[in-house]
């Protein structure tokens, strides 16, 4: 068979695991390295880093022998949407309050999607807004102002 | 006698209303999660860890615990009825509960899948009851060698026995140690891998990397490929068993908790491994094995009791030599973390009410659930109808909560959703994300004992295989690497000769 690398799997497999090995190491050159007998905090990380690379090139020849391809579909829609609702999450939560991050998070999240609709998004995100008020506010007592400046609990 | 008052003790602690309701819930929550498929255990425990901050520590395991154990029994309920494994250890299920289903023998299979499950379960509790402290005892005296051994022995073991590809599991421990190390260096008090973060001088949030790939990596490679459900329900009549079912049934469930049992305590085999091995003994021993397939009681009855006793023994390393068999596991010991309790053999002495309670509860939430399960069957069916679409935007919701309740910081939110897209690199390279859990719970403790143990030898790094209870454990490491070799070596031999 002849090599390919195009969606070959461990040959990216491979590359990664190389890829986090060699930064791990590069980094860790800056930690003083020490003796076995008094490790320095580079010694762990370095070896370890060596280790990550080793692995990696060993994946990396597997990919080359046996050409697999990633299989299934990624949804890239998802991919997008999701770590962005996620982060809107984050900031408003920090600075607006616990229900305006959850009424954006939900929705944004549902988005992903791809049956959205409308109707049902806004209904969802009503019925987990009031289940999270009630689990997490009432119930355990996290001390989260609902809207800032506006209701704080 | 001594193993009576500990019980005992424990049952008082499990007892208590507050605990008995948390177990309640956990056994709730595992069985609906175990029912729906696309989320599992390990998403669920990772997502509620942040809860348990505020519950006392028993309350907080003995939940987690049920929500463990509670999957199993959901997951074989949806394998018997619409032959849809909500779990991976009910595939087994699908093929013998299916079929009986189909033969209008619902709810027998249903019974005795539970019966079994107890049956194991009660034989476990009573297991981690008679082995856990002697063992503990044990661990008590290790030093730092034996303990670097033992975590490298484990390490290996989960990785090699859990994933289809032994030198990606390893690989992906390897990350995990690497990930462990991000932080303030104990002994230097430098900050390594903090990339100018002062977030990070703490380390990375054990709930941010296992939400971030185990629940929003998850759902994004769940939607780019959209599971089939085939949903439609059978009316479930009558659900007692026969006589002649019970009579069947009675060897296959003893054997298959055995097998359940033993594979339990070693690290990495998960309760799929345990259940198969249980079918495959079934059919050997049986006198006509080409019932099995078709609708034979025993091809339920042992399996299911494997994949519970399989789950339940996998406390026994975690909390006796606080070394995790799963990743699961690795899960538990970080809600021990989470709570300050630092995992060990010194759990069992220290905290004793956690330890026995912990056992007690698992027999209590063991009956629950066969009180729970077998006249909620409709209900549970009917779960099934939820859309992945309504699913998912919940969980988004429980796990962002979660995270940032944690320290209250956006940052960690922000860190999760990193760690998603980097779980679904890995999971779409098939680069398996479990072994990286259990590296990165044991990280931190393994490059403390290497430094100790070499610093106890004076550098001399033979200290490890000098030393007779560390020796064992280096050669029982180097045997299951051979052992996972030899087989590819020769396959391999043969496709080019051959």
């Amino acid at each position: 068979m002849k090599f390919d690398w195009r969606y070959n799997r461990d040959f990216f497999a491979g590359l990664l695991y190389i890829l986090t090995g060699a930064v791990a190491m590069f980094i860790a050159r800056d930690y003083p390295f020490g003796s076995a007998l008094r490790m320095g905090p580079g010694y762990f990380p370095t070896v370890l880093g060596g280790i990550m690379v080793a692995f990696g090139v060993a994946v990396l020849i597997m990919g080359i022998r046996n050409n697999e391809k990633i299989k299934g579909h990624l949804s890239i829609r998802a991919l997008i949407v999701l770590p962005i609702a996620t982060v809107v999450f984050g900031i408003l939560m920090e600075h607006v309050g616990f229900i305006p991050a959850l009424a954006a998070l939900v929705p944004i999240s549902a988005a992903a999607g791809r049956e959205f609709k409308w109707t049902e998004a806004i209904l969802l995100t009503i019925g987990l807004i009031i289940l999270s008020l009630a689990i997490f506010i009432w119930g355990l007592g996290l001390p989260y102002p609902l809207i800032k400046g506006l209701w704080d609990y | 006698m001594e193993l009576f008052n500990n019980l005992i003790f424990g049952f008082s602690v499990a007892l208590t209303l507050q605990n008995l309701m948390y177990c309640f819930i956990g056994v709730l929550l595992g069985t609906l999660i175990g029912v729906l498929p696309g989320i599992g255990p390990l998403a669920t425990i990772a997502m509620l860890l942040p809860i348990t901050f505020n519950v006392p520590p028993v309350a907080a395991l003995i939940m987690l615990a049920g929500i463990y154990y509670g999957a199993q029994y959901g997951g074989s309920t949806t394998a018997i009825l619409v032959n849809l494994p909500g779990e991976t250890s009910a595939v087994v299920t699908c093929m013998d509960g299916y079929q009986m289903a189909r033969q209008g023998r619902a709810g027998p299979a249903l019974a005795i899948a539970a019966i079994g499950s107890f049956f194991a379960g009660t034989v476990c509790t009573l297991i981690i009851a008679l082995f856990g402290p002697p063992l503990a005892e044990m661990a008590l005296k290790f030093g730092a060698p034996e303990y670097f051994s033992l975590m490298l022995m484990g390490l290996v073991a989960a990785a090699v026995l859990a994933g289809d590809n032994m030198t990606k599991s390893l690989a992906m421990v390897v990350v995990g140690l690497l990930l462990g190390i991000v932080g303030t260096d104990v002994n230097s008090g430098m900050a390594r891998y903090s990339f100018g973060f002062p977030e990070l001088t703490d380390g990375i949030g054990f709930i941010v990397i296992a939400v971030g790939v185990f629940a929003i990596g998850e759902i994004i490679s769940n939607l780019g490929d959209p599971e089939e459900r085939k949903v439609f329900t059978n009316k479930v009549t009558g659900l007692m068993p026969t006589k002649e079912d019970l009579k069947v049934s009675f060897w296959p469930i003893v054997r298959g908790t055995s097998i359940g049992a033993f594979l339990g305590v070693l690290p990495g085999t998960g309760p799929a491994i345990a259940s198969f091995s249980s079918y495959m003994l079934e059919k050997k021993v049986a006198k006509d094995p080409s019932r099995f397939g078709k609708g034979a009681i025993e091809g339920v009855a042992g399996p299911e009791s494997a994949n519970n006793a399989d789950a339940q023994c996998k406390f026994i390393p975690t909390l006796t030599l606080g070394i995790p068999a799963s990743a699961v596991m690795a899960l538990m010991l970080g809600a021990l973390t989470i709570q300050g309790i630092a995992p060990g053999p010194q759990v069992m002495t220290q905290k004793p009410d956690l330890f026995w309670g912990l056992v007690a509860s698992m027999w209590i939430g063991n009956a629950m659930l066969v009180i729970l399960n077998l006249p909620l069957i409709g209900l549970w069916v009917s779960l099934l109808k939820v859309p992945y679409r309504l699913l998912f935007p919940a969980i988004m919701a429980f796990s962002c909560i979660g995270i940032y309740s944690v320290n209250n910081s956006a940052f960690e939110v922000y860190l999760a959703a990193i760690f998603g897209l980097v779980g679904l690199v890995w999971m779409k390279l098939e680069m398996p994300p479990a072994p990286m859990l259990l590296g990165f719970v044991l990280g931190p403790l393994m490059e403390e004992n290497l430094r100790r143990a070499l610093l106890i030898s004076r550098g001399d790094p033979t200290v490890f295989v000098t030393r007779p209870i560390s020796l064992g454990f280096i050669i029982a490491t180097v045997l299951i690497l051979v052992i996972m070799v030899l087989p590819g070596i020769r396959a391999r031999r043969a496709a080019i000769t051959g």
